[in-house]
């Protein structure tokens, strides 16, 4: 079995997010890291091949993103991915989420993995998305907000957080699984690891190289437009309810999470 | 993927940052910022939360060693053997993180990978090597080294241990005192006087007439455990000797390596200290204002940022100078009495700014200010680095 996982590099959590009013878009400078989310993804598929219920040939992570992207690969083989792949090409500068998932499923058709996985967001856009839009491109059974994936009879078993609970999910390999944080406590890489990492084969690719349609990515490709960027509405002042410990109080509050929905 | 350009640069990406003031962030390789990070949010997550109760009882699990090990940082500057062979950078940035959770932490892995390690490596032969330095670098044995006694500290030269010949055999007897990881070490490097000068042997756990006792009642560096080493003729064999140390060089040279990771630790304190005082002083308010907006205040902070950016600069650039091969002991005195004593005066200075908060465990301030006392005093006194640099500088030694 080969799983590739789908890893981005992010700005750091630690740095106060800001949108550029000349580009529209994220300002993206500043420290980055691998979006802690696809940590997740990566401590899954080295689960499935420490599991022993499969065997697991390799597991490859692949990115794409500008050049310092390669520190998100770095970090994805020191937390234990094989080796790497890096799709990097000016062209793709720009593009929105279907852009971005038609050019990693062009890349994951040259790797014909078995299991794709990937975090269920990202820590910057936010859309919960990548992982639908490269499926329908791949024509694999998609699951998002996976918590839990067992492996039986060369098939997956899946738990999904629901609203209420959890469903759990046969699907046929290959599929496109993209985790909530849920799942797993990502590992620390040891020292060793991170000091091997550069040693671990890495392949950068432009956009021709996996055949990418060129008027389909980019800021041209893209068919969202962002039209305007306005900061959100100031939060409401909350509802002070003082409390006089009485029944009235009390009955005060419950119907107030009840208008609110908010008791089961 | 969204753009590649940077943005206009603007004057508030510009502002300096209040925890790298100095930008040394931008002194590292992506490879060392990964180790520093990694060690940083291991010690942030799996041992802060435990480390004042820690220190209030007065112990380390055992556990810690296995999972620093886990992680690689025991030993992680040496080469072959299991360890990684990480850059004096490298350990010094791991160094620094582990004292910021606690100099207990950092303790344990300069005793471990610096003294005990290092002297088997360093002077050890290829069997001891082999036994001994991949356990310990997994963390699946802890090390000791018992060089200090009760009548020898500043002065090891007096040592009065003695190892003395029976046939091939050697018999140690004699007390080693105040032994960071003495009762939890599998392995002791005990440093005694023989015929032919000062050799180091290696005594493991359980060797008859080899016990040790714990030294209770610090109120310094609670969270590391400190031993004597008790030695009623202990009977090693031939091979337990290190072959290739003789004389005060031996344990020396171990000093001058754990004393290179002080200088990178004791930063790792006093940015504690600096950054809770720092975080108190904008929340904390008095006579209707943040009591940073006090120009008293202020001073302090500044004092503390300078502080901790000099220090952090200095044990970079010894780094880089030991990455070169041209670090010399007398540097490494040098950054070990400048950067305690100025931890020590970010420590107390921070303990001022919380106020009464700043005398509880509540807060890491007043844990990194008693820590200090006994980083200032082991692994060479303050006193004694400046003799060493009074030595270095006048060609006059002042010792005796
Ligand atoms: C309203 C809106 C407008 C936007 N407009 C623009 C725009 O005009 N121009 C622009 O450039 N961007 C724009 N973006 C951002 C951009 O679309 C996304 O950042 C990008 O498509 C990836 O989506 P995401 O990060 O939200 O991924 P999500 O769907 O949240 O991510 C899920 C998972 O997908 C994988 N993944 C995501 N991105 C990558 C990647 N690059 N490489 C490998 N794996 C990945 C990861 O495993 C991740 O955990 C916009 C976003 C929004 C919400
Ligand atoms: C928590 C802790 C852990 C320790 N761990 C270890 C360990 O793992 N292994 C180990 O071997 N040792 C260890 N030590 C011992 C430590 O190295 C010694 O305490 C240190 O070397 C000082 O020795 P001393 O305490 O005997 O003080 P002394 O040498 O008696 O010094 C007392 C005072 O006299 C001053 N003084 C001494 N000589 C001179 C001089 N010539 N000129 C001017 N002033 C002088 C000293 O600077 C000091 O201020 C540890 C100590 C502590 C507190």
């Amino acid at each position: 079995m080969k799983i590739c996982v789908l890893v981005k590099e992010v700005p750091d959590a630690a740095v106060e997010k800001r949108m550029d009013p000349s580009t529209k878009r994220l300002d993206r400078s500043g420290e980055k890291n691998l979006n802690p989310f696809d940590t997740h993804a990566i401590e899954a598929a080295m689960q499935i091949k420490e599991g022993g219920a499969v065997d697991v040939d390799e597991i490859v992570a692949v990115t794409m993103g500008p050049e310092s992207a390669v520190r998100a690969l770095h970090k994805a083989v020191s937390l234990g991915a094989d080796r790497s792949v890096h799709l990097t090409d000016p062209a793709l500068a720009g593009s929105d989420v279907c852009a971005t998932g038609y050019a990693l499923a062009q890349v994951l058709k040259a790797e014909s993995p078995d299991l794709v996985l990937l975090g269920q967001q990202s820590d910057d856009g936010e859309c919960y998305t990548v992982g639908a839009v490269v499926a329908d491109h791949l024509q694999m059974p998609s699951l998002t907000q996976v918590i839990k994936i067992d492996v039986q009879d060369g098939k997956l078993r899946c738990e999904r957080q629901a609203e209420y609970g959890y469903d759990t999910v046969e699907v046929e390999l290959p599929a496109v699984i993209s985790v909530g944080d849920a799942i797993n406590e990502p590992r620390y890489p040891s020292l060793k690891a991170i000091m091997g990492a550069k040693k671990k084969p890495l392949d950068t690719k432009s956009a021709a190289d996996v055949g990418i349609d060129p008027s389909r990515v980019g800021e041209q490709g893209s068919r969202t437009a962002v039209l305007a960027i306005n900061p959100p509405p100031a939060k409401e002042p909350g509802e002070i309810i003082e409390d006089e410990d009485t029944d009235e109080t009390v009955q005060k509050i419950v119907s107030w999470l009840e208008e609110r929905k908010l008791l089961a | 993927m969204t753009t590649t350009e940077q943005p206009p640069a603007d004057a508030r990406s510009h502002a300096p940052d209040p925890r790298d003031f100095l930008a040394l962030d931008s002194l590292l390789t992506d490879e060392e910022r990964m180790i520093r990070d990694n060690v940083r949010r291991f010690v942030r997550e799996q041992l802060l939360p435990q480390v004042p109760e820690w220190f209030e009882a007065g112990v380390l699990p055992r556990e810690v060693a296995s999972q620093l090990g886990a992680l690689g940082v025991l030993g992680m500057h040496l080469k072959g053997y299991g360890c990684a062979g990480a850059s004096a950078v490298a350990y010094g940035l791991a160094c620094l993180e582990l004292e910021a959770g606690d100099s207990g932490l950092r303790s344990l892995v300069s005793v471990q990978g610096s003294l005990a390690m290092f002297a088997i490596w360093r002077w050890g032969s290829e069997e001891q090597k082999q036994e001994w330095l991949p356990p310990l670098a997994r963390g699946e044995a802890v090390g000791c080294f018992g060089l200090t006694e009760p009548d020898a500290g500043s002065d090891p030269g007096s040592m009065r241990t003695r190892a003395r010949r029976d046939g091939s055999d050697w018999i140690l007897s004699g007390q080693k005192m105040w032994i960071t990881n003495g009762s939890t070490a599998d392995v002791a490097v005990v440093w005694a006087r023989a015929d032919d000068g000062i050799r180091g042997f290696l005594v493991p756990r359980g060797t008859p007439g080899f016990t040790t006792q714990d030294i209770h009642r610090k109120l310094s560096l609670r969270a590391s455990v400190t031993s004597e080493l008790l030695l009623d003729d202990v009977r090693l064999p031939a091979e337990a000797m290190l072959p290739e140390a003789r004389g005060l060089r031996g344990p020396l040279s171990c000093l001058s390596e754990a004393r290179y990771g002080i200088v990178w630790g004791a930063m790792g304190a006093a940015r504690s200290c600096y950054e809770a005082a720092l975080e108190y002083s904008t929340t904390r308010e008095q006579f209707g204002r943040p009591i940073g907006g006090f120009q008293l205040t202020q001073k302090k902070l500044a004092d503390m940022v300078v502080e901790v950016g000099r220090g952090t600069l200095l044990a970079h650039h010894l780094g880089r100078l030991k990455d070169e091969g041209r670090l010399t002991p007398e540097q490494v005195s040098f950054g070990k009495l400048a950067n305690v004593d100025a931890a020590l005066r970010v420590a107390r200075s921070a303990r001022t700014v919380l106020g009464a908060n700043g005398v509880t465990l509540e807060y890491p301030v007043i844990r990194h200010e008693n820590n200090l006392e006994s980083v200032l005093t082991y692994e060479g006194t303050a006193e004694v680095h400046s003799l060493v640099l009074g030595q270095a500088l006048t060609g006059i030694s002042a010792y005796r």
